[in-house]
């Protein structure tokens, strides 16, 4: 990493403060309305053990839901990226799944699965997140050029080896280009369960707390870690891009 | 003594959705061990049935294909291959690409055997000093050299050229039919080359089998006189010109073009 890859994102960080401290200065906005950067540091000291605990919970179960549905959205893609018959019969589903608000989702979880937070927090975002892994990766098999499988069936290889030398390493691109954006959805299927139907846990429920008790920066606040976070699991999700498929930076 | 390869009254069709369509109809063919034979036609008249039937990648409707006097009844490893698109592996450098092979095909070669036998052949074709490089740092003419270098090294009997050259400028193709002749010398394969180029036929190949339009049976079969080692002067000589010349109008007639006249005796 050189100094300008650090350096150039953190002048613009700080300018998009300015910009935001400026704006709520000169249009006078009281905190209730807007609340201004310079607000948020009393916030955070204030309730600095509770953003620990409550950013651990939404992290740990947004992980959970994209994992689940980097499983299931793999599988998925690749029923549907070796078998013509199953990509038929499956993406009308799945884009009609895909289609349905997730928020419209979460009562129907909650009382499906009374009780079970973490189950049903993890479940949203995974619901909301495997979509766009199914796809690519079902994209990137099925449009693997024959002559790419001929070079090795013409040798003698299974299925199994051809998926493994070739298929699977060819479509790592677009998997994490897929992982990418599945990343920042999970954070909103996390925070559309703690916030809809809180149960106490994650920053949703911090966020919720914060608007009965009218404590106004406290929600700009749990946004700012929330984009905090989203930002963090997405240079996760970029440093494994280079060590898995570094080759396709040209 | 069986021949490397036979074809044999083969007829195949494709299933398409408006009923079968024929590509093979009463194909012919017979290359000796070590023989180079160069398969020409007019366009999508199912040259490249021919190769995935060789390979074992296809089986034909009717007649047999054989290798060695065995019927082809799949893939074997004994089958080296190599396309107008070189579709070297980008995440793999030129030395891991050429011994991808021998990661499948049952080999008794140490490690470093294997990668000895890849420098071997990489040097061969000259590309010496580019084993470590990512195929998209190559020059098209470069990745053509290190993907005939991968359908070599595991010592296949049958090589299969499926337009290797096609996409190249002609200097660049000049230069691989050359190589060619040099990797021939110290190889002992027997080439089944697919091309548009009857120049390139006849500079190659030993045989040049001129298949009719589809449904492509075997029109015509040119043999080409041994004259020991090939330069391209031999491409500028009298008896070249009248071969290209016989190759023309037979490609004419395959492409209807020209009236069928009785094959000369």
């Amino acid at each position: 990493m050189t100094l300008r890859s650090v350096l150039v994102p953190m002048v613009a960080l700080i300018m998009f403060l300015l910009f935001w401290e400026g704006l709520v200065w000169a249009n006078g906005w009281p905190n209730y309305k807007m609340a201004s950067p310079s607000d948020l540091g009393p916030a955070f000291t204030k309730h600095w053990q509770l953003f620990l605990i409550m950013s651990w919970q939404t992290l740990w179960r947004t992980v959970a839901g994209l994992l689940l549905a980097v499983v299931a959205g793999t599988g998925l893609g690749m029923m549907m990226g070796f078998s013509r018959l199953m990509r038929d019969a499956l993406y009308p589903l799945l884009v009609g799944f895909n289609a349905i608000p997730k928020a419209t989702v979460v009562p129907i979880v909650s009382l499906m699965f009374v009780g079970a937070h973490d189950l049903n927090t993890v479940l949203i975002a995974f619901m909301i997140s495997f979509f766009p892994i199914a796809v690519s990766v079902s994209i990137g098999l099925s449009t693997l050029e024959p002559e790419y499988r001929d070079i090795l069936r013409s040798l003698g290889a299974s299925q199994a080896t051809i998926f493994w030398k070739i298929a699977l390493p060819k479509t790592l691109p677009e998997f994490f280009g897929a992982l990418k954006v599945a990343a920042t959805l999970a954070f909103i299927g996390t925070n559309l369960m703690e916030i809809v139907s809180p149960h106490g846990r994650g920053l949703g429920a911090l966020f919720d707390s914060g608007k009965t008790n009218s404590d106004y920066p406290l929600m700009f606040a749990v946004l700012i870690t929330l984009a905090f976070l989203g930002i963090v699991l997405f240079y996760v999700v970029v440093a494994l891009e280079k060590v898995f498929a570094g080759w396709a930076e040209r | 003594m069986y021949p490397m390869i036979k074809i044999e009254g083969v007829r195949h069709a494709y299933k398409t959705p408006s009923g079968p369509l024929p590509v093979l109809d009463g194909l012919e063919l017979s290359v000796e061990e070590g023989g180079f034979v160069a398969v020409v036609g007019p366009s999508g008249c199912g040259k490249s049935t021919l190769t995935r039937l060789v390979s074992g990648l296809m089986k034909p409707d009717e007649g047999r294909v054989m290798l060695h006097g065995e019927i082809v009844a799949g893939p074997r490893s004994t089958v080296g291959m190599a396309f107008q698109n070189p579709v070297l592996l980008e995440w793999r450098t030129i030395l891991q690409n050429v011994m991808l092979p021998l990661e499948i095909v049952p080999t008794k070669l140490t490690r470093a055997q294997r990668e000895e036998r890849a420098r071997y052949l990489l040097a061969l074709v000259g590309l010496e000093g580019f084993e470590g490089k990512r195929p998209s740092e190559l020059s098209g003419g470069m990745r053509q050299r290190a993907s005939l270098c991968r359908a070599l090294v595991h010592k296949p009997e049958v090589l299969i050229l499926d337009e290797p050259f096609g996409a190249l400028d002609a200097f660049t193709r000049e230069d691989l039919w050359q190589t060619m002749h040099k990797v021939k010398e110290r190889e002992p394969f027997t080439a089944v080359l697919i091309t548009h180029d009857l120049r390139e036929a006849i500079f190659l190949a030993d045989q040049v089998v001129v298949l009719s339009g589809r449904p492509a049976r075997t029109q015509y079969v040119l043999e080409v006189p041994d004259t020991g080692p090939r330069d391209l002067n031999h491409l500028y000589t009298p008896e070249a010109a009248e071969m290209l010349a016989i190759l023309r109008h037979q490609i004419e007639i395959a492409q209807g073009r020209a009236p069928e006249e009785e094959p000369a005796t």
